[in-house]
């Protein structure tokens, strides 16, 4: 079964596979339907930090050092508890200003410079060329191993073939064509690739199935489980040492520096930036990820030292080589299928790696690297000609093939060098060298061009010097001479123990002294002199990114610009009808209709830029767009000010939610004050009419008599005189119906004159008394009095208390039963103040009227039939007096039993006025 | 707002957490000694501190909910 075409099938099935995933991934996203926008997917798809030097290296190292491969998987796993904030930042900021690579990143927020974007892609295509040829020679030594099947032959070194012979050329040139078809279909300003980041996914998904498989095979297959291989391990002096101790040659401080390297590998790793950041959908998935991720690198890792144990324990002796144990153990076995889905698995990890990093490697030569310098050479008028979206994918097409044809090479010159096996960790130190720039960038303002260009170089030399170049001095292509007696001879320059620091191993000591220069040139140099006014503006940009006010880039710059150039500058790189369709995106957002004049002011110019900066890089974009826009520079001291002046409109904008706050509960009171001043003109135009109305009922009387008496001069004496009585009653009336209506009036507006003297109650009753004893007489009604002895002095208008009390007791002696009527007056003392009653047996009030006869113009009773006894005002305005002294007055009734009317009066008055008194 | 900063410092905890656990000197103290239930000491730290430290990730991150 395992033959060369089953083989090739296979693996170009697989590939076919992967493909289609993708062609669909992509369609799905043209369609607004994406199916990455999960999660779980994106987690996946960052486990392409998973290569082959994970899936055949890990036991490899296992095989040699126990435990001490972990680090690689435990640094990421404690960054990316810290991704929450970290990788966060840097989705924000990349999607805001529509970075698309990490060289990008880098040059943006060091004032959008060429130099520094060419150093970073310089910088990265040197750490990560080796490292894909590591992939190409994991994939052929993975064909050669299954070919040789079912005998286990470790593959030879592949330079002795001649290049068309070499598997290993058809592989890379495979890739080349496959990353071609996922990455550069088409030229999209976000550079994101929906379709190839669903296939990573899946990738990711196969390979840790087929490495669970195979740990699952030889664990309980081949073995009776860990306990049987720690046990058989443990019979064995040699092999006993790698599960007990951290191996002596690395030593905590090499597992630190392992931890460390590879937690700023899992963020600054161009794969990882494009996977992470670049292609992340939404940054909600950033959370679950946070940990899904490390869940992967666990799984992915449980198996790793039981599998290089139980190859050292099979092969013991063979001179099987342990990287390739994940492989040859199904074999040695004769698990064809096993070995089979090992070797896809291999497959995904490489192809998954050579896939990603050849496209983020790709997108920074093109833009960060290429595009300058074309821009540069005035001869080739780049700016000038029609279309160069075209020319774009072009170069990156192109990139692509050339750095897998480098890969390539390395991998023919290196073979089984020493400078291949290690590159892993060589390749992580080249691109850790990104970490003091990117993160100073994103936390510090101070942080200068110059200072991130000294640190970046001066890092990146240390490196090669203490690590590239001794790699390469022991794979003998370098004399030996340089390691042992320092350069020139030297002894403090030996790369390996540079001035004289020794007890290190490589690792450690290259992460120390490439970071004591990195870091140490970056602070010193950006120190030196105050950032420039682009250096200050990104540095907000950047710093600032997760602040929910942030500065927006439009506000940084100042010129003149026509829309005609934009949109023909964007059409060039991006193509017209995809420039057009933006830029009416564009306007639809700002709210014109498309095709009216937009104005080219800055945020448009700003827009262009980024649409270009997704494109071209931002560098680049900022240059083309200063080609056709008339900027007028900003110096420092304006950058400080609009700066100052966004915080200023923040500060503003505070003040405002502040204000409209108040503004709102201002309006909601004004709006009751409406809604209540309504209700009092309805009140007012009730009592205007009920005026008129009380008004009109004496005088129609009145008059009626006055005509009677006028038709009939010879009416006698007796009824003229009963005439003139009835006359004279109504005339009183209708004048204490003025009075009253007057007072009452006063008293609302609050113009009544109040006298406040200290009142003896005592007095007061006994003068009501005296002036309605005549009525009570009439009505042969009785009073009782029922009167403490001592009552207290209280502070009132004696001639308004005697108006209440005259009040109550007329209309109590109005609805009494004549003869037999009988009047209670109470008077109590209490701590707080004087209550007083009067009660009388007259007919009662019915419930429902009792608030009705407090009420102006307002008496109990039918009104059709029942003539009025009163004005229907002495009750309101009794009130209103004693709630004016702070009392109150109610009343109390069971019907057909009399009534109770009681006031009470406080001895001190709370402060009451009739403006807020209820009407 | 307030429970997203919580989070968020909860995090840098676990990675402090993380950071003292799988470094020295806390890892030498699993460093030596017998075997646990028939797998080495170090190895079976490793994995469940490890293992632990993604639980106390996932809760603290599913937990917040906003």
């Amino acid at each position: 079964m395992l033959n060369a075409p089953v083989i090739i099938a296979v693996s170009l099935l697989y590939l076919a596979l992967l493909f289609a995933v993708a062609w669909w991934g992509d369609r799905r996203a043209d369609q607004g339907r994406s199916i990455i926008s999960s999660p779980t997917i994106y987690a996946l798809s960052m486990a392409v930090y998973c290569t082959t030097w994970t899936f055949y290296g890990s036991v490899g190292r296992a095989a040699v050092s126990g435990v001490g491969f972990l680090p690689v998987y435990l640094g990421p796993t404690l960054v990316m508890a810290l991704g929450w904030f970290l990788l966060l930042k840097m989705i924000r900021t990349a999607k805001a200003n529509r970075i698309t690579s990490i060289a990008d990143f880098i040059s943006s927020r060091y004032g959008k410079s060429h130099l520094l974007g060419g150093l970073v892609t310089v910088i990265a295509v040197v750490g990560i060329v080796p490292y894909i040829a590591w992939q190409l020679k994991a994939v052929s030594s993975s064909i050669s191993l299954l070919l040789s099947y079912p005998e286990i032959v470790m593959p030879q070194r592949s330079t002795t073939l001649p290049v068309s012979a070499d598997i290993s050329f058809y592989i890379a040139l495979i890739l080349a064509a496959f990353t071609i078809l996922f990455g550069t279909r088409h030229l999209d300003a976000t550079e994101r690739h929906e379709g190839m980041v669903a296939a990573i996914a899946l990738e990711s998904g196969v390979k840790l199935l087929a490495f669970l498989a195979v740990g699952l095979f030889v664990t309980y297959g081949f073995y009776d489980g860990f306990a049987d291989i720690f046990e058989r391990v443990a019979a064995d002096d040699k092999l006993r040492q790698l599960t007990t101790a951290i191996p002596s040659g690395q030593g905590y401080t090499g597992w630190f520096s392992l931890a460390l390297l590879s937690g700023m590998a899992v963020l600054f790793l161009p794969r990882q930036f494009q996977i992470a950041v670049v292609e992340n959908v939404n940054e909600i998935h950033l959370k679950r990820a946070a940990w899904l991720f490390p869940l992967y690198l666990l799984l992915i890792n449980i198996f790793v030292l039981p599998i290089a144990l139980g190859g050292l324990l099979h092969f013991a002796g063979q001179g099987v080589d342990a990287d390739t144990f994940v492989l040859t153990l199904p074999m040695a076995q004769r698990q064809e299928g096993l070995a089979l889905l090992v070797f896809i698995g291999g497959l995904s990890a490489a192809t998954s790696m050579v896939i990603v990093e050849t496209i983020a490697l790709s997108t920074m030569v093109c833009n960060d690297l290429v595009m300058p310098i074309l821009l540069h050479i005035r001869g080739l008028a780049l700016g000038e000609s029609k279309d160069l979206s075209r020319l774009l994918l072009g170069i990156r097409r192109g990139a692509i093939l050339v750095i897998l044809l480098l890969g390539y090479l390395y991998f023919r010159l290196a073979g089984e060098a020493y400078a291949l096996v290690s590159i892993g960790l060589i390749s992580f130190s080249a691109v850790a060298q990104f970490a003091p720039v990117m993160i100073g960038g994103m936390y510090w303002r101070g942080g200068t061009r110059g200072g991130a260009l000294a640190g970046l170089s001066a890092g990146f030399l240390v490196w090669g010097f203490t690590l590239l170049l001794p790699s390469f001095a022991k794979s003998g292509w370098l004399s030996d001479d340089f390691l042992t007696l320092g350069l020139w001879g030297v002894e403090l320059l030996r790369p390996q123990q540079l001035f004289g620091l020794s007890g290190l191993d490589e690792i450690s000591h290259c992460l120390f002294w490439s970071f004591f220069a990195n870091i140490g040139a970056y602070v010193v140099v950006s120190l030196l002199r105050p950032p420039t006014a682009i250096e200050a503006s990104q540095a907000t940009l950047f710093v600032d990114a997760l602040k929910h006010t942030r500065p927006v880039g439009a506000a940084l710059w100042r010129g003149r610009a026509e829309v005609a150039d934009l949109l023909s500058l964007v059409g060039r790189f991006l193509g017209p009808q995809r420039a057009e369709s933006a830029f009416a995106a564009y306007a639809r957002r700002r709210g014109s209709v498309a095709g009216e004049a937009l104005e080219a002011d800055a945020e448009l110019v700003h827009f262009a830029e980024s649409l270009l900066a997704g494109a071209i890089g931002s560098a680049s974009a900022r240059v083309m767009v200063a080609s056709v826009a008339k900027e007028e520079p900003l110096s420092l001291s304006e950058v400080m000010n609009i700066l100052d002046e966004s915080s200023q409109l923040r500060r503003y904008s505070r003040e405002l939610e502040r204000k409209s706050g108040e503004l709102e509960a201002a309006t909601r009171e004004l709006k009751a004050a409406n809604v209540r001043l309504q209700e009092l003109d309805h009140v007012k135009d009730d009592i205007m009419s009920s005026v008129t109305h009380e008004l009109r009922t004496p005088l129609t009387s009145i008059r009626a008599f006055a005509e009677l008496l006028n038709d009939d001069p010879m009416m006698p004496l007796v009824d003229r005189k009963r005439f003139f009585a009835l006359m004279l009653f109504e005339c009183e009336r209708l004048t204490r119906l003025i009075n009253q209506t007057l007072d009452l009036a006063k008293i609302e507006s609050g113009n009544a004159e109040w006298l406040g003297s200290e009142v003896d109650l005592k007095l007061i009753i006994e003068q009501s008394l005296a002036a309605t004893s005549q009525l009570f007489h009439e009505k042969g009604a009785r009073i009782e009095l029922d009167l403490p002895t001592e009552i207290p002095l209280i502070k009132a208008d004696p001639d308004r208390l005697i108006q209440v009390l005259l009040n109550l007791l007329s209309n109590a002696v109005k609805f009494l039963p004549s003869q037999t009527g009988c009047v209670r007056l109470t008077l109590r003392v209490d701590a707080e103040g004087v209550e007083v009653s009067v009660a009388d047996n007259g007919p009662g009030i019915r419930p429902e009227d009792q608030q009705i006869i407090f009420e102006r113009f307002r008496q109990v009773g039918d009104s059709m039939t029942d003539k009025p006894a009163g004005t229907g005002l002495g009750l309101p305005i009794s009130r209103r007096i004693v709630e004016h002294f702070g009392g109150r007055l109610w009343v109390e009734s069971v019907l057909g039993e009399g009534a109770t009317f009681y006031f009470f009066l406080p001895f001190v008055q709370a402060e009451v006025s009739l403006e807020t008194a209820p009407a | 707002m307030h429970r997203r900063i919580l989070t968020g410092e909860r995090l840098v905890a676990v990675f402090l957490c993380g950071c003292v656990l799988f470094n020295y000197p806390v890892l030498s103290l699993f460093d030596r000694g017998g075997p646990f239930l028939g797998i080495p000491l170090v190895y079976a730290y490793v994995f469940s501190a490890w293992a632990g430290l993604i639980a106390v990730m996932a809760w603290v991150i599913e937990r917040h909910v906003d």
